[in-house]
C-alpha cells in the first residue's frame, strides 16, 4: 500500500498528471530567485529545452547566455560563486557534467563554491536523439567528487522542491533532470529533504508474518528518478503475488541516507535498485558499496549494464533496457529467491 | 595610477629581489616544484602586491578588494612569496611549501589559505573564473541599495602555454562579448612550456591579433620593467569599453643567468647546492656586487 506519510497524489496508478522533471526545475528556479537575488542562471545555448527560459524572461539581468561552451559555463559560474552569487548552470547532462568534468572538479568541487549544475536529458528516455544525448554516466561522474551533493528527482514536483533546496545548499550540487514527460505522483505535501530517503510503498504487515520466524517473502526496492513510478507499479504486482515490497525514493544519491537504507535492506533481506543510469557508479553501485560494508544483502540491479543508449521511442527504450515494471518485478523475485 | 618615483621603483625592485630569494629557498626546501615561471613573474607580482592591487593583507576577505586570479597554478611559489612579504602570513611559512599539513599546497587551494581567490592548477580555467567575477562585480552594487557600481577590479595572471587550451579562448570570447572592462588579463609570455618552446609545441602567435579579434584591448610590456607594467595596469583601468590583456614578455628563470630562457627549468626545483649558488647570484645581482656584504 502507498505509504500515507508520503502524501502521494490520489490517482498515481490510473491517470496521473504527466510532466517532465525539467519543468519542475524551471518553476523552482523562478520561485527560488524571487526570494534570493544572489541567484543567477547561466545556460549553454539550451535555454528553452533546459527550462531556464522562464527565469531568463523574468530576470534578464540575472541570466547569462554562454553559447555552446560548457567548460566556460562551469568556470564562469565558479568565479561568480566566489564573488557571492549562487549560479545555476544548465545544459544536457552529456555535456555538463560530461564535457566539463575536470572544470567542475577543480573550480567548483575542490574550490567548494555553491554552483548548482543542472544536467537535463538524462537517461535513455531522451528517445530519438540517440546515445550521444542520453546521459547514463552523469551521477557516477558527480558522485565521485568530494563536496558534491547529487540529486535525482522522481517527478516534476520533486524537481521543483529539489531546486529550492539546492539554492540553499552551501556547497556544489548536481541536479539530474529528464526530457520526457513522466507521471507526477508526488504532491506539494510530500516530504523532501536533501539526503533523506522516503518510503513511498510499504506492504501491510500481516499477523502471520509478524508471528512467524520463517524468512518472509520481502524485498526492498530502492529507486531514483522517474523510474520510481515503475517501482511502485511493480510493488503493486508483487503484492498480488504475496511478495511484500518496500519502495524507497532515494532522490539523493549523495549523501546517501545510509542509516535508513541499511535498516530497510536488513528488514527486507533482499534488495532491488532501480535507475535510468549505468549500474556501475550510480545508485546500484552506491547501495552495493554501502550494504557490502554494513549488511551484505542479495541485490538485483535495474539499470543500464555497460551499454550505450540508441534512438527510439522512450517507452521502447525503457522496455529494451529492462527498466520497465515487469523487469523490476522479475528482479524482485530473483532477489527474494537468492535470500539465504 | 600615478607614475612611480625613482625611489618607489627601487623599492619595488628590491621587493622583487626578496621575492626571488624566497622562491629559491622554498623550492629547495620543498624538493619539487616549478622554478622558471615563478622567477620570471617576480617583478610583476611585486608590482601587483605592493603597488597595483587594492587589498588588505590583514583582511583578506575584504569585499571591496581587487581580485587576483592565478590561472596557471604551478607558478604559485611567486604568489606565496609575494603574499608573505606583503604580510598575509609569516615569510618562514613559505618553507612549508608542498609539505604535509601545509596551507601552501603544491597548487593553490582557495579554502586552505585566505587570499588565494581560487583553486587552480589544471590549465585554461582561470580567465573564465576571473570573467565570472568581473561579470558578478558588474551586477553588484558597491553598497547595497545605492545602485553604485562596484569599482572592484579583477586581474587574471595566465601563462602563455595555457593558451593551447580551448577553455581559455571560450573565456576570451565571453569577456570580449560582454565588454568586461573591469577585467585585466596578464599573460606571462615567456615562450616556454613543459615540452619545449611554445612556438614549437603549438604556435600561439599572433597573440595580440587573436585577442584583438576577440574584442580585447591589448598592451605589451617588458615584464621586468616595473614602471612599464604599472603604467599598463593604469592604462587598463582607463579603457572603458573592453577587457584589457597585458602581454608581459618575460624571461623564464629571470635573475639566475644559467637557467634563464631554459625550458628544462620549467618544472624542476634547484638542488640544495644549486639553491646556494642561485641565492648568491640573486644577492649579488648576478655578480655585479662583489661581496654579499657590500
Amino acid at each position: 500500500m502507498i505509504e500515507p506519510s508520503a502524501k502521494l497524489a490520489e490517482n498515481i496508478f490510473d491517470s496521473p498528471a504527466q510532466a517532465p522533471t525539467r519543468n519542475g526545475f524551471g518553476d523552482g528556479l523562478v520561485e527560488a530567485a524571487e526570494g534570493d537575488d544572489r541567484i543567477v542562471a547561466l545556460c549553454a545555448d539550451l535555454t528553452e529545452s533546459t527550462r531556464m527560459e522562464a527565469f531568463a524572461k523574468k530576470y534578464p539581468e540575472r541570466f547569462v547566455e554562454m553559447g555552446v561552451a560548457e567548460q566556460n559555463l562551469a568556470t564562469v559560474a565558479s568565479g561568480m560563486a566566489a564573488y557571492g552569487k549562487i549560479p545555476f548552470i544548465a545544459s544536457y547532462a552529456t555535456f555538463s557534467p560530461g564535457r566539463n568534468w575536470e572544470q567542475i572538479r577543480t573550480t567548483i568541487s575542490l574550490n567548494n563554491v555553491p554552483v548548482v549544475i543542472v544536467g537535463s536529458h538524462a537517461g535513455v528516455s531522451v528517445g530519438p536523439d540517440g546515445a550521444t544525448h542520453q546521459a547514463l554516466e552523469d551521477m557516477a561522474l558527480m558522485r565521485v567528487q568530494p563536496n558534491m551533493t547529487v540529486i535525482s528527482p522522481c517527478d516534476s514536483e520533486e524537481a521543483r522542491k529539489a531546486t529550492l533546496a539546492a539554492a540553499k545548499c552551501p556547497g556544489p550540487v548536481y541536479l539530474r533532470l529528464a526530457r520526457e514527460k513522466t507521471p507526477v505522483f508526488t504532491t506539494r505535501e510530500t516530504p523532501f529533504t536533501i539526503g533523506k530517503a522516503e518510503i513511498f510503498w510499504r506492504a501491510p504487515a500481516s499477523e502471520q508474518q509478524k508471528a512467524s520466524s520463517e524468512p518472509k517473502n520481502s524485498v526492498a526496492i530502492f529507486a531514483t528518478g522517474p523510474l520510481l513510478h515503475n517501482a511502485l507499479l511493480s510493488a503493486r504486482e508483487l503484492e498480488k503475488e504475496s511478495i511484500a515490497a518496500t519502495v524507497v525514493n532515494v532522490h539523493t544519491i549523495k549523501p546517501l541516507d545510509e542509516d535508513r537504507i541499511v535498516r530497510i535492506a536488513r528488514e527486507a533481506g533482499a534488495v532491488v535498485t532501480v535507475e535510468e543510469h549505468q549500474v556501475a557508479g550510480g545508485l546500484g553501485g552506491a547501495i552495493a558499496e554501502l550494504l557490502a560494508r554494513e549488511s551484505p544483502t542479495p541485490i538485483e540491479f535495474i539499470g543500464v549494464h555497460d551499454q550505450f543508449g540508441q534512438s527510439g521511442k522512450p517507452e521502447e527504450l525503457i522496455a529494451h533496457y529492462h527498466l520497465d515494471a515487469p523487469s523490476i518485478t522479475e528482479a524482485a523475485k530473483k532477489a527474494v529467491g537468492r535470500r539465504n | 595610477m600615478e607614475a612611480l618615483t625613482d625611489t618607489e621603483v627601487k623599492q619595488l625592485e628590491s621587493r622583487a629581489g626578496a621575492i626571488r630569494e624566497t622562491i629559491v629557498e622554498m623550492l629547495v626546501a620543498a624538493g619539487s616544484g616549478h622554478t622558471a615561471g615563478p622567477l620570471g613573474m617576480a617583478d610583476i607580482f611585486a608590482a601587483l602586491y605592493f603597488r597595483v592591487l587594492k587589498h588588505d593583507p590583514k583582511n583578506p576577505e575584504w569585499p571591496e578588494r581587487d581580485r587576483l586570479v592565478l590561472s596557471n597554478g604551478h607558478i604559485i611559489p611567486v604568489r606565496y612569496a609575494a603574499m608573505a612579504h606583503a604580510g598575509y602570513f609569516p615569510v618562514e611559512e613559505c618553507l612549508t611549501l608542498r609539505k604535509f599539513g601545509s596551507r601552501l599546497q603544491g597548487h593553490p587551494e582557495r579554502e586552505r589559505l585566505p587570499g588565494l581567490e581560487t583553486t587552480s592548477g589544471p590549465l585554461g580555467s582561470g580567465l573564465s573564473q576571473a570573467s565570472g567575477m568581473a561579470y558578478a562585480a558588474r551586477m553588484t552594487s558597491s553598497a547595497p541599495g545605492t545602485g553604485e557600481l562596484s569599482d572592484v577590479r579583477i586581474y587574471c595572471a595566465m601563462s602563455d602555454g595555457e593558451h593551447d587550451a580551448g577553455n581559455t579562448w571560450e573565456a576570451a570570447m565571453f569577456a570580449g562579448a560582454n565588454r568586461l572592462s573591469n577585467l585585466t588579463g596578464i599573460i606571462d609570455r615567456n615562450n616556454i612550456q613543459i615540452d619545449g618552446y611554445t612556438e614549437n609545441i603549438m604556435p600561439l602567435e599572433s597573440l595580440r591579433h587573436k585577442y584583438e579579434a576577440f574584442g580585447w584591448h591589448v598592451l605589451e610590456v617588458d615584464g621586468h620593467d616595473i614602471p612599464q607594467f604599472v603604467q599598463a595596469c593604469g592604462e587598463a583601468e582607463a579603457i572603458y569599453e573592453k577587457p584589457v590583456v597585458i602581454i608581459a614578455h618575460t624571461i623564464p628563470g629571470k635573475g639566475i643567468r644559467e637557467i634563464e630562457r631554459d625550458y628544462r627549468w620549467h618544472g624542476k626545483p634547484p638542488s640544495p647546492e644549486e639553491g646556494k649558488k642561485f641565492l648568491h647570484e640573486l644577492r649579488t645581482l648576478q655578480g655585479k656586487i662583489v661581496s654579499e656584504h657590500q
